[in-house]
């Protein structure tokens, strides 16, 4: 593979149940360019967990995920409420998920750290009252 | 153990892709937190969740796990089912609740070694 490959996917921020369809697919398409499993499963899981926050805190956005040789870069985009604190936001165990959404099994205040945890790049852009990015970059090491 | 000793020690009814049941598996972990799974599983193949819906397959899915049993006699919905077949995950229901499921299971020898601190 030479040049890089694109992907474009948006979120649906009204259907929990249908959350993770992108990263589902990214998962298929890195597994059919032969990607490494350790890689696979980094970007799956960072992926995962972003796609979710996009769907329960931030009412859907776009997801746009570049596959090179060496490099697998997601950037969540949504326009949701932003985050106040990102530093809070970012510690284990802070979630502001209701308790709706923590009967589904989520709102554990885990998602951010375990992102972070498994990119070697990770950083976040937010302002609110009008929306949040994500950008995570995993290496092909 | 395999996956069909998995169902065979929790008496439990295979729902989908028992054409996998010989697969071989190591370890396991019992959580109704997906977060939690995502969070602090590793490697493991087997889930044992009380909580239904279809994120439980994604996340499995995405932690490559290759079993998940419905303990509490649990019913997925039909797409719970084709969501697991398309992924290649085995699906099982048990009666049993949580703890007995997964204790039935460690004394069976599905034991995590060396795998089972945070
Ligand atoms: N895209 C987003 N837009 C707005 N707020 C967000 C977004 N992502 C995260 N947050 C805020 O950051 C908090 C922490 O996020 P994190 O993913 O760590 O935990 P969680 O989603 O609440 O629970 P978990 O990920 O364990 O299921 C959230 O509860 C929410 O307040
Ligand atoms: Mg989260």
């Amino acid at each position: 593979m030479n040049e890089t490959l694109k992907y474009v996917y948006e979120v649906d921020g009204s259907d929990f149940m249908s959350a993770g369809v992108a990263s589902a697919d990214v998962k298929k398409n890195l597994k059919m360019l032969g990607f490494s499993g350790d890689l696979i499963k980094k970007v799956s899981i960072a992926m995962y967990e972003g796609e979710i926050n996009m769907v329960i805190h931030a009412n859907g956005g776009i997801a746009t995920v570049e596959v090179s040789d060496d490099c697998v870069s997601i950037v969540l985009a949504d326009k949701g409420p932003g985050i106040e604190d990102i530093e809070l936001a970012m510690s284990e165990g802070y979630s502001t998920a209701p308790d709706r959404i923590r009967a589904l099994g989520f709102g554990a205040g885990m998602g951010l750290p375990n992102m972070k945890k498994y990119c070697d790049e990770f950083k976040i852009e937010t302002e609110l009252g009008v929306g949040t990015t994500v950008y995570m970059k995993v290496y092909n090491s | 153990m395999r996956i069909k000793d998995v169902a065979s020690v929790l008496s439990a009814e295979i729902l989908c892709r028992s054409d996998l049941a010989e697969t071989e598996v190591k370890s396991a972990c019992g959580s109704d937190m997906m977060s939690d799974v995502l969070a602090y599983v590793k490697d493991h193949a087997v889930l044992l969740t009380g909580l239904v819906n279809p994120q439980v397959v994604r996340t499995a899915e995405m932690m490559d796990m290759k079993c998940i049993v419905f303990v509490r006699g649990k019913n997925p919905s039909e797409q719970i089912i084709s969501l697991a077949e398309e992924a290649g995950i085995v699906l099982m229901r048990s009666s049993y609740r949580m703890y007995t499921s997964c204790g039935l299971l460690y004394a069976s020898g599905l034991k995590n070694e060396g795998n089972d601190t945070v």
